[in-house]
């Protein structure tokens, strides 16, 4: 038997090191402990239940579970084989994660289609192919409620639905791999670990649409996943599940990669198009939408790589399945990428609905080193920061748009207190304007005028004038871009401002970066009480900023101080400080 | 490879490769074979997973344990790659994160041979969809 103590940050706060202590030394009281282990795990993802004991084989969760009651659960549980009621949950505990898109993620092996066929792979097309009508199975989609997993929302079954209807001698299936956002990396997971599932899903789109041939759009950067795509399409073109005529029903159908440079804006499916058939990464206006005329031309679907990741399950499953996860404008499950300041660092995948606090403070184990809270991007350059007052917003498209963020990619950063929000917003700044592909002003030099109102608030040149341009200003660029990139960018600029305008006053009034994150408005103080006067400082001071006497408190004129850092290093006495 | 010329071939591979994959992870192994799956995404991979599989597989091998090493993607743990998932036979899978040498080492001298857990087990926090109840339709 074996007695599994939760050792995840959260459990551990709560002392699990010393049940751990308890559970063995009652053990060795009883003459167990040769035969019943204690092992310390990870974290069981029920932080606010901890801590968690589990016991093996039989599978019993204890949860809240203190030190003194290692006692009668050796002597009950261990001995007797009596489960100790009050410490069980009288309600079961759901798992707050539900694979879908990521459901072959980690479970099979991504270069053999066999093991692929054999978790029912290739049969949603099989079915569709053989016993579906292409109006049907886009029925399907569209009552289902899949929506694009891209960031933007659309519908997918509407968007198959445009590119059936246009008319045209040749249509093409286009897979958007250009998987951008800072920080999010979901769509690699899937092409790494489950490639199959997005070339079935493609096939069957292409059936859907009436097209022959199919393109990944995908990153340079991604070797590992590109060498699995390429393994994958030829082991489905020597089993005849790409190529001519497919499982015998006269239905043809190719799949090629594209490389992309990793350029941000082709992530944006015009963009993506005009980089497809080498030209510049650059938007074009919508209409003409892709679903008339996209590559070459030629009417073409584009869908992102894990919306097509669950195409195939909800066509076997069915649409009242899918329909029932979620929530009632979004259905299903969205995969996050959760990375910043939280212990579980993850790819995640919750039913839409879920709130911030339950993949924060469970999924996630909660904030590093029990730091406070302050906020969660999500939507990477072109979503917002939501607070504390956010958490309990279940999260799906439009609850995250009505808050100032969105969904995006699905890229979640957590902050603490540590986190100056005025540094962040630049930082998501620096990324677009890097990234803007310059064809539009609002873009171009609005982000550009943006980034400098921010760098000259973070100096510490800032004004209280600069707070309306930037309000003013993220506006009309969100009004007057030409493609997604412009129209989000200024996104996290809005939100910090809305929900950390106290951060911004501080910066441009008191001249002050409350988390002592802005190096420009810091200043080098000396605490009196931990000064001892040996005047190591003033003599590294290379200003003679530093001034008093032998022995006794010493002291920095902020005039002279040039902030060079120099007295901080010698200090042994942790007297200077930087605030 | 022969060509999967019907639906009701692609079916009979189905099923044929069925078995082979459902041992995984739920126990009852016919051929009393170890299964062990490696996270290996680029993650996982630049966490030292590679290192990490050749070292388990050449180990297993001169130490007599009849077992499967094979690679899969990934598992979603990043906090504590690279990852690993050991199915005894019989048995329930059971994840196991941070696994340099040192602890594969560990792993398969206490928990492989000796069904005897280790510490930096990782409990599963998540659900994933059966395909079981799938309609064949």
């Amino acid at each position: 038997m074996h007695l599994l103590v939760c050792g995840g940050s959260s459990c551990s706060a709560k002392d699990s090191e010393r049940i751990s202590h308890q559970l063995k030394k009652e053990l060795v009281k009883q003459g167990l402990d040769e035969t019943v282990q204690v092992i310390m795990s990870g974290c069981f993802g029920l932080c606010e239940n901890g801590p968690v004991v589990k016991v093996v084989p039989d599978g019993t969760l204890y949860i809240q579970v203190k030190p003194e009651d290692a006692e009668e659960i050796v002597e009950q549980h261990v001995i007797r084989g009596k489960k100790v009621e009050r410490l069980i949950s009288s309600d079961p505990i759901p798992k707050k994660q539900l694979r879908i898109a990521l459901r072959n993620c980690g479970v099979i092996d991504p270069e053999r289609i066999e093991e692929y066929i054999a978790r029912d792979g290739y049969l949603a097309l099989g079915n569709a192919l053989t016993k579906q009508t292409p109006e049907q199975t886009i029925d399907l989609i569209k009552a289902s409620g899949l929506r694009g997993r891209g960031g933007a929302g659309f519908p997918t079954g509407l968007k198959w639905e445009f590119a059936r209807q246009s008319k045209a001698d040749q249509k093409y299936v286009v897979c958007n791999a250009d998987e951008g956002d800072p920080g999010a990396f979901m769509d690699r997971s899937i092409l790494e670990g489950d490639p199959h599932s997005v070339l079935e899903a493609m096939a069957i789109v292409a059936y859907c649409i009436g097209a022959d041939m199919g393109y990944i759009y995908i990153r340079a950067e991604y070797p590992l996943a590109i060498a699995r795509l390429k393994i994958a399409i030829s082991q489905a073109r020597e089993y005849g599940l790409l190529g001519k005529d497919i499982l015998g029903t006269g239905f043809d159908f190719d799949i090629d990669l594209k490389y992309g440079a990793g350029a941000f804006v082709c992530g944006e499916e015009t963009a993506l198009i005009h980089s497809m058939e080498g030209n510049r990464g650059e938007p074009s206006l919508k209409p003409p939408f892709p679903a008339e005329s996209g590559y070459m031309g030629k009417p073409t679907n584009v869908n992102n790589v894990e919306t097509l990741a669950n195409v195939p399950v909800i066509l076997l499953k069915g649409a009242e399945w899918f329909s029932s996860i979620g929530t009632e404008t979004s259905r299903g499950t969205k995969v996050f990428a959760l990375a910043g300041k939280i212990n579980n660092v993850g790819l995640i995948e919750v039913p839409m609905g879920t709130t911030l606090r339950e993949v924060i403070f469970e999924i996630g184990g909660g904030i590093k080193d029990g730091k406070k809270f302050k906020a969660v991007q999500t939507g990477g350059p072109s979503g917002g920061c939501l607070t504390e007052k956010h958490l309990d917003t279940p999260i799906d498209y439009e609850n995250l748009v009505a808050n100032g963020s969105m969904m995006g990619s699905g890229g979640m950063i957590v902050m603490d207190e540590d986190d100056c929000m005025v540094s962040i917003a630049r930082f998501y700044l620096d990324f677009t304007v890097e990234e803007s592909c310059g064809k539009c002003a609002p873009c171009r030099i609005g982000n550009k005028r943006l980034h400098e109102l921010l760098q000259r608030i973070c100096e510490g040149k800032g004004d209280l004038g600069d707070l309306v341009r930037l309000r003013n200003l993220g506006e009309v660029i969100k009004d007057t871009s030409l493609c997604g990139l412009g129209q989000s960018s200024p996104n996290p600029v809005l939100s910090t401002l809305d929900n950390f305008y106290d951060e911004y006053l501080s910066h441009v009034v008191e001249r002050k970066c409350p988390s002592g994150v802005c190096k420009d408005l810091l200043e080098y103080y000396i605490v009196e009480e931990n000064c001892i006067g040996c005047t190591a400082c003033a003599r590294a001071c290379p200003v003679g900023a530093i001034s008093g006497e032998r022995k006794e408190p010493h002291r920095i004129n902020p005039v002279t101080c040039i902030k060079c850092g120099a007295c901080l290093e010698k200090c042994k006495f942790d007297a200077v400080i930087l605030k | 490879m022969n060509k999967i010329n019907s639906l009701a071939d692609l079916n009979r591979i189905r099923e044929q490769h069925q078995t082979a994959i459902s041992v995984r992870g739920q126990g009852g192994d016919a051929e009393n074979q170890v299964y062990i799956k490696i996270a290996m995404a680029t993650c996982g991979i630049a966490s030292g997973a590679r290192d990490t599989m050749e070292f388990m597989t050449e180990a297993l091998k001169k130490r007599g344990v009849d077992a499967r090493v094979i690679q899969v993607g990934c598992m979603g743990y990043c906090y504590a790659e690279p990852t690993i998932e050991v199915c005894l036979p019989g048995g329930e899978p059971v994840v196991f994160g941070g696994v340099g040498r040192e602890k594969a080492d560990e792993i398969i001298e206490k928990y492989i041979k000796g069904g005897e857990l280790v510490d930096g087990i990782i409990p599963v926090n998540y659900e994933t969809i059966q395909s079981k109840n799938i309609q064949n339709g």
